[in-house]
């Protein structure tokens, strides 16, 4: 630097030496060439940042048009008639005898009461009109309420995906018949319901209360959400003490010497493996070696756990490092121990700190897809996981099942799960943004 | 649920520990009119971790290995003539035993298999009984040992600092052992790989085929079937950082200068956080936006220019990727940017430059060091992406520049190769593995250089 601008005096030196007036002049004449390159410069940086905006906005804008209906979706309402002989031919209400009674045959009848269906092909096209999960919905409603045995009830179904889209209008009926994923017939069956005013569009009951499933119309979040919150509690659980340990101790405890050396790098180097790293690992170690289960959040929450390490030792040790060494001190000299200084004064003053970065440790283990892939979470799950032991997926990794499957309606069901996955990301950023503001202290 | 409750158990045990030594305590206080060395409690919290902790251990190591022990002994009850045959493979046998443990029958099982899943089943019962009676010894004895050492001369505070002090130090151990579990898990099965396929084919092919076929490459007229070139997935991986550098140095450079230079303080307040959202989203929302968005709309905007665009395309992940890097561009140079003391502005000034002239050759020359840093540092979060290129950049290994045609990643293919089941064995897997190695070591590589950069090149002001 310094030697650049010497060798440029020197360079002017060698000029010719012009009068105080011309060099005004040159000055003066350049001066609006320079003042339009510094607002253009300005420009720049302001279109930069407008630029980054808009893609941000746009990210959101997109993934909610995308997202919003698929909180919702199509309903058909039919009459019942809640007959306990077909239902429950056993009559106790059991798992089995539902299993073996007939309610998808009641749904089939009442709906052929309206379309009127005609021969065997018709009926067989209008039974796939409503959700296959008719038969578990009306065994649900009667375990929950069997005083609805004996009566005729208005029930509402979903409908078929295909259906759906048809009448979200991604099915068009100008498309030649045989493009389309619905034939004439159902379309004309769709018609009758409609003008009987049976189709009704409304808040699905199957988003957030259905597990995966292969059928896009019951397809719902509940078993990756809890998922989710299982493998996070094992993460939380293991990565919380052992980071704001090894922070501890490489903050107060540790002399600098070769050993702390090399754990301070391996923590900087564990920050910059890509996060697929650590999934090949949970593969080889736990799963491998240890022989521990596939696709369980327990070993989900290792993986993560090990990831998110280094992130809450980094913040964990700048937390400490702010409080001040005047604390310390006047702990000591009333006779606290080491160990007392630290544990009853450093770490309470350190805590939002450390839990800032500990919410944004968790947060970015939330989002994460790759190492979960790894270590099998893919796999197509349809039962709920109750506990850390059980098969389960995240809701990443059902975000991205879901991409890709080809029914369209999945794909309002992704962006729906996004939705559901962006609000937890938001909601806890914003908790650190409101811990450090309210909790940090400035000495 | 049998670990479950035996750790509750464990933990109820401690706890009646931590009584029973916090009354030895008052009493001895009661008994000698005379305090103790330390406070009461910490008698109790030594009675009741010197009997966890040992406890804790043996749980562990019980329940880590009683299924390794069961896999070795499994394999006496493994007729021989299974041994023998072509196709023989312990994991997927083990695996069929282990379902059939858990009551998953797909079909009916060979006879012997359901016989070891009996076998297996009341060796768990045993072990279980055995786990339990194992805790519950080291438990009590090592809890009353710990009780017997009360007295009204033990110094419990020292002994429990102790006790913590270790664990805080072997908790910080963790973090090498993870690098060495990452280090170990990846360079045994690359070495493995390598045995079966010549580093300079893998290194140097310009063809990438990965096909399952055994653990055995060469006989059965297969050779040149499946072929391991990693040259396509280097060009793939590079292709798609460039066009994310291109998209994300510019907007995060110039937003970085603005920021620091030109943007008031309640701007920057607002701004910085805004961009940082970008590095928040979840990478798999990313690659979601990649393939049904910005894939669709390049593919029929290209159509409309008469530009045949693939519909997984390097362009669409690139662009996204480049715009999930901004943040890492923009908040590290504008850190640095404003590192760089105010005296050198004030000194550009005084000289009667403006502020574009100050900033970009005064400051940025100043800042270049962390400029630079960042930019690598961003490159090499680019490389190590894996989400947005396994949904938006497709599999198929093409060695092109054409950012238009679908290419493959390092990444995506690891993905692509581990995900589901996989035989261990073979060369395909395991390619997997040395493509993580190579991952890890460019990455790290990169990272160590940028650290370099800044050190060599630090300016140091006052």
């Amino acid at each position: 630097m310094l030697c650049m601008l010497l060798k440029n005096t020197e360079n002017n030196m060698n000029k010719k030496i012009i009068n105080p007036e011309e060099a005004t002049n040159i000055v003066k004449n350049s001066i609006v060439k320079r003042r339009s390159k510094d607002s253009r410069l300005k420009l720049f940086g302001r279109a930069a940042i407008g630029l980054a905006v808009c893609f941000l906005l746009f990210l959101f804008y997109s993934i909610f048009t995308k997202g919003y209906p698929g909180f919702f979706q199509y309903y058909v309402t039919l009459d019942i008639n809640f007959d306990r002989e077909r239902i429950d031919p056993k009559g106790d209400l059991s798992d089995n005898s539902l299993f073996d009674g007939d309610a998808s045959a009641i749904v089939n009848e009442s709906l052929f009461s309206i379309i009127e269906p005609k021969g065997r092909k018709e009926k067989k096209l209008a039974k796939k009109i409503v959700s296959s999960g008719k038969d578990v919905r009306i065994a649900k409603m009667v375990k929950d309420d069997p005083g609805l045995f004996g009566t005729v009830t208005q029930v509402k179904f979903a409908l078929d995906d295909d259906i759906d889209s048809f009448l979200r209008g991604y099915i068009k009926r100008e498309t030649p018949e045989s493009e389309r994923r619905i034939n004439d017939k159902v379309i004309g069956f769709i018609d009758k319901l409609n003008e009987e005013g049976r189709i009704s569009y409304e808040f699905s009951d199957y988003i957030l209360s259905g597990s995966a499933s292969g059928n896009p119309e019951m397809a719902g979040i509940k078993g990756a959400f809890i998922g989710s919150l299982l493998t996070l509690s094992v993460c939380l659980l293991i990565a919380f003490p052992l980071g704001v340990a090894t922070a501890v101790y490489l903050e107060e405890i540790a002399k600098k010497n070769r050993i702390t050396e090399i754990i301070e790098v391996n923590i900087n180097n564990l920050a910059a493996v890509p996060s697929v790293v650590f999934g090949i690992m949970g593969l080889a170690i736990f799963i491998s070696i240890f022989g521990m289960p596939r696709s369980i959040p327990l070993v989900g929450g290792m993986v993560l756990a090990l990831m998110t390490l280094p992130t809450i030792i980094i913040s964990s040790r700048a937390a400490i490092r702010a409080v001040p060494p005047s604390v310390r001190d006047a702990a000591y000299g009333i006779g606290a121990s080491k160990l007392q200084v630290i544990f009853h004064h450093v770490i309470p003053l350190a805590m939002p700190g450390m839990l800032t970065g500990t919410i944004i440790g968790m947060a970015q283990a939330l989002g994460e897809t790759a190492p979960l892939l790894m270590i099998g979470m893919v796999a197509f799950i349809v039962d709920i996981p109750n506990s850390v032991v059980d098969p389960g997926t995240v809701l990443p990794v059902q975000i991205f099942m879901w991409a890709d499957f080809a029914e369209r309606m999945f794909i309002q069901k992704t962006s729906a799960a996004i939705i559901v996955l962006l609000g937890f990301l938001i909601a806890m950023n914003a908790l650190a943004v409101y811990l450090r503001k309210k909790l940090e202290r400035r000495w | 649920m049998f670990s479950f409750f035996l750790l509750t158990g464990i933990l109820i045990i401690s706890l009646f520990f931590f009584l029973l030594g916090y009354n030895r305590a008052k009493n001895l206080i009661n008994l000698n009119q005379k305090n103790l060395h330390s406070l009461t409690h910490y008698y109790g919290i030594f009675c009741s971790l010197s009997a966890l902790l040992p406890t804790l251990g043996v749980f562990f190591i019980f329940t880590i290995c009683d299924d390794l022990v069961f896999a070795e002994l499994v394999k006496e009850y493994i007729p021989n003539e299974v041994i023998n045959s072509k196709d023989y493979n312990f994991t997927i046998v083990l695996a069929q035993i282990n379902n059939s443990v858990e009551g998953l029958i797909f079909g009916t099982p060979p006879q012997w298999i359901t016989n070891a899943a009996e076998i297996w089943k009341s060796w768990v019962i045993k072990s279980n009984i055995l786990t339990m009676i194992v805790c519950a010894i080291t438990i009590l004895t090592s809890g009353f040992l710990s009780y017997k050492k009360i007295h009204s001369e033990f110094r419990s505070r020292n002994a429990v600092e102790k006790i913590v002090m270790t664990i805080l130090a072997v908790s910080s151990v963790i973090a090498i052992l993870t690098t060495i579990a990452i280090i170990f898990s990846v360079v045994f099965e690359s070495i493995r790989f390598f045995a079966l396929i010549p580093y300079d084919e893998f290194l140097f092919g310009t063809v990438w085929n990965p096909q399952f076929e055994g653990a055995e490459r060469a006989g059965s007229g297969q050779e040149g079937l499946s072929q391991y070139g990693a040259i396509p997935l280097f060009a793939g991986t590079f292709l798609i950082s460039i066009i994310a550098l291109c998209v994300s140095v510019p907007i995060g450079l110039f937003s970085a200068i603005y920021l620091s230079e030109y943007a008031s303080s309640k701007e920057r307040a607002f701004f910085k956080p805004l961009l940082e959202v970008l590095a928040g989203i979840p990478t798999v929302v990313y690659g979601f936006f990649a393939a049904l968005t910005v894939a669709p709309f390049l593919r029929s905007s290209g159509s409309m220019l008469g530009l045949d665009i693939a519909s997984e395309s390097a362009l669409a992940a690139g662009l996204v990727m480049g715009i999930m890097i901004i943040p890492f561009i923009s908040s590290l140079s504008d850190d640095v940017i404003n590192a760089v003391p105010q005296s050198l502005r004030d000194a550009g000034y005084g000289l009667g430059s403006t502020k574009n002239e100050t900033v970009m050759k005064i400051v940025l020359p100043a800042a270049l060091p962390g400029v630079v840093a960042s930019i690598i540092l961003a490159v090499s979060r680019a490389v190590g992406e894996t989400m947005i290129v396994v949904m938006a950049a497709g599999l198929a290994a093409n060695l092109t520049a054409n950012p238009l045609e679908a290419v493959t990643t390092v990444t995506s293919q690891i993905v692509t190769i581990l995900v589901g089941d996989q035989e261990f064995e073979s060369a395909k897997t395991l390619s997997a593995f040395a493509l993580a190695l190579t991952l890890i070591i460019i990455t790290l590589g990169m990272n160590f250089y940028a650290l370099h950069v800044v050190k060599k090149y630090r300016e140091q002001y006052e």
